[in-house]
């Protein structure tokens, strides 16, 4: 098993034909994934890259079956595309695009929170299962299939855990790049969940950045579940200057329960295996399974 | 993107909010000219000079003060313009202040006494929805106030399918203790604060404080505004509201170039792709004794333009004793990096601090080979770690 996505998901690109789409629809493709055709207003009837392109979500989820969404939509139209895909019956909603203005984003939640569907992102690098799908922007070749989960607010320091474990001869069930905006859909403790849930993952690798309290909650949660699976954690920013943003919209220190260290406090106290250094993450696996 | 004080209560007012009526004046004739400007249109006798800049606690600075006369007026704008405002919220440096709010006495005597109240408007991000939170212990730092006495704070959570709604507004006068034409100012306050929140799409609304006036007035004496820089785009009017003098140089000019950069005090430079990894590696470099002098995101394409323009910024600061380049190539292939970097340094001629270069990723071992044979003073490295014990090397 794996989590999110798989070789049997119908997947739709939307903003398909632009160039950031077409790019990574393309990408994923040629990784092995299921994409089963994308969506662009104005322009349905045509092809893409060999797949059918629909006018609305609507119409892909009726023709195609699609089930799950990439959005590369631009930032002023991405909550829109969020909210067309619920409607239209999506289940799993991947939005990459970063500069989603917060105003919309709170509307989009709002929309789709009584929906039978999951938002992953925005502003995130997507969600990869090994060997059967690739729906997201990271390099394939990176992650190896095995048995470790990742959770993480930051694309490439996804690819850095992920190379470190299969680098310990292990391998990734199924990393999901959750965004670094202050709102988004999947919280890390619904994504530890989701994991540590999963039957085929034996440990979850949960990497955090300073600002707002998803993994002191993602924490306490699991110290209450009372699961056996281990968490190796690590949380980026010890260094970063309070009240400063560091690149991701949501990595700001707010106060004193914010800081890379009450996070990782809190996480040692929930049963967490916590590295202080980025290096030494891989290891850590390593050492937690053997 | 941060405002100042007089330009946030421009968007107030334009709402419909009553804040504290204030003419902005870059020189001390111009406080002059502003004052007298301002009796004659509101009747204050007496004028508040207050600085104009991005940080709060200028009270405390001596930035803001009472100024009882024209003569008083001039020489405490005099004063204050010009001068290096040192604040809890500053660095020890301060910072220069370039104009001041000249704006009426709104504490003047009459009926009842004036009381003064804290009230914020911002995302819970717990629940993605907004929330204002107010106390009644107004005009003091509320991080204080939270750590004093948290049971004087409380919130109201809106709910954004319906906005802001009056039993909320009610709820919020009454728990300020207020009662007739304060307690009915203050409803309308708060729902027209609500809605230049909105309207304005900003992330952030402190004012403290809110004042009840001694004839029952409800006004924002103060104004902390942050808008969403995501949502400028649909604020065309406001983009001249950003006010370059009051942002760190070098980082003004990153953004220009396109790259992310946040100055720090440190010793080693950086120079990473993706926000997440650029704060690993500011970390593994105080792991390594060192103290990170930057955080700085090339984004997706680092090619020899952009490592050039980001050498280019981090060399700007002398305090940097040697630059960590950590690049982990998806999408970007590590063999175009290396080749960016060495275009980059032989364009720069010399560079006087050692360079570390860390390529992982697609095309690594390309990368490698490239940088060990061209004959550049860089140090490769492929691992984490190993980029770490470099940085500890160089610095011994």
């Amino acid at each position: 098993m794996s989590v999110l996505v798989n070789k049997n998901s119908k997947i739709i690109v939307q903003g398909f034909t632009g160039s950031e789409g077409t790019f990574h629809a393309g990408q994923m493709i040629e990784y092995g994934t299921n994409v089963v055709g994308g969506v662009t207003p104005g322009k349905g009837g045509q092809t893409h890259l060999d797949k059918p392109v629909f006018n609305t979500v609507k119409e892909a989820v009726d023709s195609v079956g699609a089930d799950t969404t990439i959005i590369f939509v631009p930032p002023a139209f991405a909550a829109d595309a969020i909210m067309e895909a619920a409607d239209a019956g999506i289940k799993v909603i991947i939005t990459i695009t970063e500069g989603i203005p917060v105003a919309d984003m709170i509307t989009a939640s709002n929309y789709i929170k009584d929906k039978d569907c999951r938002l992953i992102g925005p502003n995130c690098p997507g969600v990869i299962t090994p060997g059967e799908a690739k729906v997201g922007i990271m390099p394939g070749f990176v992650f190896k299939k095995g048995k470790v989960g990742i959770v993480s607010k930051s694309g490439t320091l996804t690819y850095e855990a992920a190379d470190q474990v299969v680098k310990q001869g292990l391998g990734i069930t199924t990393a999901i790049g959750i965004g670094g905006d202050p709102i988004i859909g999947t919280t890390t403790k619904e994504a530890v969940e989701l994991l540590i849930n999963d039957s085929e993952t034996e440990a979850v690798v949960m990497i955090g950045e300073i600002g707002g309290q998803l993994e002191a909650d993602a924490a306490k949660w699991y110290k209450n579940s009372g699961s056996k699976k281990p968490i190796i954690g690590f949380i980026a920013g010890e260094t970063a200057p309070a009240g400063r943003t560091m690149g991701h919209a949501g990595a700001i220190v707010g106060g004193s329960d914010d800081t890379a260290q009450a996070k990782k406090a809190i996480m040692r106290d929930c049963g967490i295996h916590v590295v202080d250094s980025p290096a030494e993450i891989g290891k850590k696996v390593a050492e937690v399974l053997s | 993107m941060n405002l100042h004080e007089y330009q946030g209560k421009d968007i107030l007012a334009g709402f419909g909010v009553r804040v504290q009526r204030g003419i902005v004046a870059q020189n001390a004739q111009e406080a002059v000219a502003a004052a007298k400007q301002l009796t004659e249109e509101t009747g204050t006798g007496w004028h508040v000079i207050k600085a104009q800049v991005h940080a709060g606690g200028r009270g405390k600075g001596g930035g803001v003060k009472l100024a009882k006369n024209l003569q008083e007026v001039e020489s405490i704008a005099g004063q204050i313009i010009g001068m290096n405002l040192v604040t809890p919220q500053t660095s020890a440096e301060g910072k220069k202040v370039h104009q001041v709010l000249v704006a009426e006495d709104v504490y003047y005597p009459g009926d009842s006494e004036p009381d003064e109240f804290y009230m914020s408007v911002l995302l819970n991000r717990g629940t993605g929805k907004n929330m204002i939170m107010y106390s009644t212990e107004g005009g003091m730092d509320i991080e204080t106030v939270a750590e004093e006495t948290p049971h004087l704070i409380f919130h109201e959570e809106v709910d954004p399918a319906v906005g802001l709604m009056p039993f909320q507004a009610r709820r919020i006068a009454f728990n300020l203790g207020l009662s007739g034409v304060a307690f009915k100012e203050m409803t309308k306050f708060v729902s027209s604060l609500y809605t230049a929140y909105v309207k304005s799409d900003s992330s952030l609304f402190e004012i403290n404080p809110v004042l009840k006036t001694s004839d029952n007035k409800i006004m924002a004496v103060d104004a902390k505004v942050t808008i969403d820089d995501n949502a400028l785009y649909r604020h065309k009017d406001y983009i001249d509201l950003r006010d370059l003098r009051e942002e760190n140089p070098i980082e003004v000019e990153a953004k220009e170039v396109g790259l992310n950069y946040v100055d720090l005090d440190g010793n080693v430079g950086c120079m990473v792709n993706g926000a997440g990894l650029a704060m690993a590696t500011m970390d593994l470099i105080k792991q390594a004794g060192g103290e990170p002098a930057n955080f700085l995101d090339v984004g997706g394409t680092a090619d020899a333009a952009r490592v050039e323009a980001a050498f280019k910024i981090i060399l700007k600061d002398p305090n940097v004793k040697a630059i960590l380049i950590n690049i982990f190539g998806g999408i970007v292939r590590c063999d175009r990096v290396a080749q960016g970097v060495i275009d980059a340094y032989k364009n720069m001629g010399t560079i006087n601090v050692p360079i570390i270069v860390r390529l992982q990723g697609t095309n690594a071992d390309i990368a490698k080979e490239l940088i060990d044979n061209s004959g550049l003073d860089v140090l490769s490295a492929t691992e984490f770690q190993e980029a770490a014990d470099k940085v500890q090397q160089v610095l011994a």
